[in-house]
C-alpha cells in the first residue's frame, strides 16, 4: 500500500517535472529575448535569468529609426491584403470544389496541393521577372502578389473540407428559391463559413508576417522592406558588434501580436492547422 | 371532373419528365459557375506559380544575369553540366552544390527524426487530463508562431559564443571547458541550425498527433489498464500503430519543409558552406552572383529532387500504412 502510495506521488512528480519542462523549452528563448531587450546596453554581456536594472532604451531607439516603424506599416499592410485576397479568391473556389462535382474537379484538387508543396526558391526567378515586369519590383504590392502561392492553396483546401461538411439542405433550399450561384455564397454560405475563415485567415496572417525568402529578394530599399527582412539586416555592419538589444526589441515588437493571436485563438488555430493536413 | 383528371395526369407526367432536363440545366449552370468561381484562383496560381516555374526552367538553358534578363542567350544545358579544357564545369560539377545537397538530406532527415520523437512526446503529454492543459498547449504553440527569422535571431544570441547563456550554463555545470563558437565551427553550426529548426516544429507534429490521439477509441486502453499491461507496451503496441497515418502525414510536411530551408540557416550563419542548404545555394547564385542561368539550374534540380522524394515517400509510405494495418 505504502509502496504503491509511493509509486503513484513519483508519477506525478515526474509528470509534472515533465510538463514543467516543456513549458520551460517552448517560452524561455522568448522570455530570454524580453529580458535581453529591457537591458541597459551597459549590462547587456551579463548573463542573467533575471534582470537587475532595466529601461526601455532599445525600444525607444528601434522606433526612433524611420525604416523600422516603415517596416512594421509595410508587414501590416502586406499581411492584411494577402488574407483579403486568399479569402477572397480562397471562398469562391472552395464552393466550386466543394459543392459542385464536375470534371476535372480532382485534377484541380491535385494542382492546388502540388503548389503547396513547391519549393519557393523553384520559383523565384520566374516570379522575379513576373514582377519586374508587372513593375512591383521593390514594391509591396509585388509581395502580396507573390505570397498568394503559398497563402491560396493552403486557404482553398481548408476551406474546402469547410464547405464539403455543410449540409446540402441549405442549398437545395436556395437553388429552389431561385439563387444564384454567388447569391447561394454571399447569403447562404458565408455567414456559416466565418469560423473557418477566420482560422484561415490567421494562419495566412501568420505566414504572411513571417515570410522572409520573397521579401528579402524582392525588395531593395529600407522604406519597402517587412520586419522580418528588417530584422535580419539589423545584424548588418561589423560581424563582431552586433547590435543585440535592438535586435531582441525588434523581435519582441514583432512576436508581441502573434503570441497574442495564438494564446486567444489557439483554438481555432489548431483546428484549422490539423483540417489542412489531415485531410491532405 | 374529366378535364381536370385529364389535366393532372399529362401534368405529372410532365413534371416527372421536366425534372431531367430542368435538373442539368441548372447542373450545367452550376459547372459554368463553378468554373468561373475557379477561374480568379486558378488565374493567380499559373501567375505566380506556373508561369514562373516554366520560366524557371526555361532560364535554367540561358545564360541571363539578374541585371538584364531580356538579354538571354540559349546555351542548352551548359548550367548543368559541361565538359571543357578537360574539366567538367556547370552545377552538377560544383562540389559546393553538393555539398549543399548532402547538408539539406543531413539537416531534413536529423531534424525531423528528432521532431517525431519529441513531438509525440509531447502530443502524449497535452493528450493526458490535467490542471491548466491549455495554458500548456497555447505555451507550446508559441514557437510555432514566431518568425522563423527572430527565431533565429534569439538562438543566435542564447548561443552567442562569449555572451550566450547556453554556453554560460554548459561551462557553470561542466560539460564544457571552453565557450564553443556554435554559429560559426563547422561542427557545431548545423546542430546549432537543427536545434532551432527542432525548436520551432516541434509544435507542428506534437499538434498534429495530438489531434490523432484524441480521435483514439477509449476502450482499448481501459480493457489494457485492467489486463494490467505496461504503459509503455500498450504504446507500442496500440498507440503508435494507430497514430501511424497521421504521423506519416506530419512527417511528409515537416519533410517538404526541410527539404526547401531556407531562412534559419540564411540567417544563423549566413553562406557559410558547412551549413548551406540548397535553396541557399540557388539563391546565393541567383541574386547575389547575379548567375540567373545558373541559379536557375540549381532551382530546377532542386524542384526535382523535392518532387522525386514526395513521390518516392508517398508511394513507399502507402506501403507502410497498408503493412500496419494487416
Amino acid at each position: 500500500m505504502n509502496q504503491r502510495q509511493l509509486a503513484k506521488i513519483a508519477k506525478r512528480v515526474g509528470f509534472w517535472a515533465l510538463v514543467g519542462l516543456i513549458m520551460l523549452y517552448a517560452v524561455f528563448p522568448f522570455y530570454y529575448a524580453v529580458i535581453t531587450s529591457i537591458k541597459p546596453s551597459s549590462e547587456l554581456f551579463r548573463v542573467e535569468l533575471w534582470p537587475s536594472t532595466w529601461n526601455l532604451d532599445n525600444y525607444a531607439q528601434i522606433f526612433s529609426q524611420s525604416s523600422f516603424v516603415r517596416a512594421i506599416f509595410n508587414s501590416i499592410i502586406v499581411a492584411f491584403s494577402v488574407v483579403f485576397i486568399a479569402l477572397l479568391l480562397g471562398i469562391t473556389a472552395s464552393y466550386a470544389l466543394g459543392r459542385v462535382r464536375f470534371r476535372g474537379r480532382s485534377t484541380v484538387m491535385l494542382v492546388i496541393l502540388g503548389v503547396s508543396m513547391f519549393p519557393q526558391v523553384a520559383v523565384l526567378s520566374g516570379l522575379f521577372e513576373v514582377i519586374r515586369a508587372l513593375n512591383l519590383y521593390n514594391n509591396p504590392a509585388g509581395l502580396i502578389l507573390s505570397y498568394t502561392i503559398f497563402t491560396l492553396p493552403f486557404t482553398v483546401w481548408v476551406l474546402t473540407t469547410f464547405m464539403k461538411e455543410l449540409p446540402m439542405e441549405l442549398e437545395e433550399a436556395a437553388i429552389m428559391d431561385g439563387a444564384t450561384p454567388w447569391i447561394t455564397i454571399t447569403k447562404v454560405f458565408l455567414p456559416l463559413m466565418w469560423p473557418a475563415m477566420a482560422t484561415t485567415g490567421l494562419l495566412a496572417f501568420i505566414a504572411a508576417w513571417n515570410e522572409f525568402l520573397f521579401a528579402l529578394t524582392f525588395t531593395l530599399t529600407d522604406a519597402q522592406r517587412t520586419v522580418p527582412v528588417a530584422i535580419a539586416l539589423l545584424s548588418g555592419g561589423s560581424a563582431y558588434e552586433l547590435p543585440w538589444g535592438p535586435i531582441m526589441a525588434a523581435s519582441v515588437v514583432v512576436t508581441v501580436p502573434l503570441v497574442i493571436l495564438v494564446i486567444i485563438f489557439q483554438r481555432r488555430i489548431v483546428s484549422g492547422l490539423t483540417a489542412g493536413a489531415v485531410k491532405g | 371532373m374529366s378535364t381536370s383528371s385529364n389535366n393532372s395526369a399529362p401534368m405529372e407526367a410532365r413534371s416527372t419528365q421536366a425534372r431531367r432536363p430542368r435538373g442539368t440545366k441548372v447542373r450545367r449552370q452550376r459547372v459554368k459557375a463553378a468554373w468561373l468561381f475557379l477561374a480568379p484562383m486558378l488565374i493567380a496560381l499559373t501567375l505566380v506559380a506556373g508561369w514562373p516555374l516554366v520560366r524557371t526552367f526555361f532560364l535554367s538553358l540561358t545564360d541571363a544575369s539578374l541585371s538584364d534578363l531580356g538579354a538571354a542567350n540559349f546555351i542548352g544545358l551548359e548550367n548543368y553540366l559541361i565538359y571543357e579544357d578537360g574539366r567538367w564545369y556547370g552545377v552538377l560539377a560544383d562540389p559546393i552544390w553538393w555539398r549543399s545537397v548532402w547538408n539539406t538530406v543531413y539537416f531534413s532527415v536529423v531534424s525531423v527524426s528528432l521532431e517525431v520523437v519529441f513531438g509525440v512526446i509531447v502530443a502524449l503529454i497535452l493528450n493526458a487530463e490535467f490542471k491548466g492543459r491549455t495554458i500548456v498547449r497555447a505555451a507550446v504553440l508559441i514557437p510555432w508562431a514566431i518568425p522563423t527569422i527572430v527565431s533565429a535571431q534569439m538562438w543566435a544570441w542564447m548561443l552567442n559564443d562569449q555572451f550566450g547563456i547556453i554556453n554560460h550554463l554548459l561551462m557553470t555545470v561542466g560539460i564544457i571547458d571552453d565557450p564553443i563558437a556554435w554559429t560559426a565551427s563547422a561542427t557545431y553550426s548545423m546542430w546549432a541550425v537543427i536545434m532551432v529548426d527542432v525548436w520551432k516544429t516541434i509544435p507542428f507534429v506534437a499538434l498534429l498527433v495530438l489531434a490523432a490521439l484524441q480521435m483514439l477509441p477509449k476502450d482499448c486502453y481501459e480493457a489494457a489498464e485492467v489486463d494490467g499491461i505496461h504503459p509503455v507496451r500498450v504504446f507500442f503496441k496500440v498507440t503508435l500503430p494507430l497514430i501511424t497515418p497521421a504521423l506519416m502525414v506530419a512527417v511528409i510536411f515537416r519533410l517538404l519543409d526541410a527539404l526547401r530551408v531556407f531562412d534559419v540557416i540564411y540567417v544563423l550563419t549566413s553562406n557559410s558552406t558547412s551549413t548551406m542548404s540548397m535553396s541557399v545555394y540557388a539563391r546565393q547564385q541567383l541574386v547575389e552572383f547575379q548567375d540567373v542561368g545558373y541559379g536557375s539550374a540549381a532551382s530546377t534540380l532542386l524542384f526535382f529532387i523535392i518532387a522525386l522524394s514526395t513521390v518516392a515517400y508517398l508511394y513507399l509510405g502507402r506501403n507502410k500504412i497498408k503493412l500496419g494495418g494487416d
